[in-house]
């Protein structure tokens, strides 16, 4: 499960290059698109996020993964029961909160006021476009009360466990090999039959 | 290690964590040091990714009055802002 808006375009190709190692390794894996983002051809506007949710359990279903890495906000949504890796989960409201910051700080250049608190009260009544998304009101209200579930057969890594820095804070896309390496080599380690 | 200090080092490894920068770099900033103008990594979505780390990794609230161009301009300026939220926790 990919990472969410921003972070998921910062990390693409770090999370490629992880599926490239698996796959060295004999392991086959999808990434797939949310409806609304990347490729898809669905409006991001007309989600809920409850559809995001069905939409992962349908892909779930397709697919049928034996194993889960969910990455940054790719961990509120569901993954059923399967074993598998969160990397640095997050909230929704954090999710929001950096791109509700961007927006005010853009704005303050361009010489224009907007508040963090002003703009939340917008975007629960008549949705927002936050960095060039355009999110609906219902899906702004169900990411902002979004969480990881506190129940789940996914084991939590961080950046302690990877080593390097966190590649979704960076102002532009970036790859560390070594961080690739030490994340491909923690899932193969992990899905060998015992 | 002192809260200054504290401040300090975890401020300049938010630098080189949102800004891909080098540490050894980031180690030769200087009070008069500009960011905000000066470097091209610190667009409006870095400052963002900057401010909610800095809210994270410092335990700190950033409201929106508190963000303006002297904060920003300088590592000085960004370190007296981080320090007087630190000491105000």
């Amino acid at each position: 499960m990919p990472a969410l808006f921003d972070e998921a375009n910062k990390l693409r190709r770090q999370t490629v290059e992880v599926l490239h190692r698996l796959d060295l390794s004999g392991i086959d894996g999808v990434l797939p698109d949310l409806p609304g983002c990347n490729d898809s051809l669905r409006p991001l506007e007309e989600q809920t996020f409850e559809h995001w949710r069905e939409c992962a359990v349908a892909a779930m279903a397709h697919f049928r993964p034996t194993h889960v890495l969910a990455i940054r906000g790719g961990a509120l949504l569901d993954t059923g029961n399967l074993p598998g890796w969160r990397l640095a989960p997050v909230n929704g409201r954090s999710v929001l909160r950096s791109m509700l910051r961007a927006r005010t700080v853009a704005a303050k250049e361009a010489g224009r006021k907007e508040t963090l608190e002003g703009l939340q009260g917008v975007a629960r009544k008549d949705g927002i476009e936050l960095a060039g998304w355009r999110m609906g009101a219902e899906f702004f209200r169900e990411l902002e009360q979004a969480q990881p579930p506190e129940v789940t057969r996914l084991t939590d890594l961080g950046l302690a466990d990877l080593g390097g820095s966190g590649l979704w804070l960076r102002a532009e896309p970036d790859e560390d090999p070594e961080q690739a390496d030490a994340l491909a080599a923690i899932i193969a380690i992990g899905m060998r039959p015992l | 290690m002192t809260e200054r200090s504290h401040t300090d080092a975890t401020l300049r490894a938010i630098l080189c964590d949102v800004l891909g920068l080098d540490i050894d770099h980031v180690e030769t900033f200087e009070a008069g040091t500009g960011l905000f103008g000066h470097l091209p990594e610190l667009d409006s979505m870095a400052v963002a990714g900057l401010l909610t780390e800095i809210e994270d990794r410092l335990d700190v609230i950033i409201d929106d009055e508190d963000v303006d161009g002297e904060m920003l301009e300088t590592w000085g300026g960004l370190l007296a802002f981080a320090e007087a939220k630190v000491a105000g926790r």
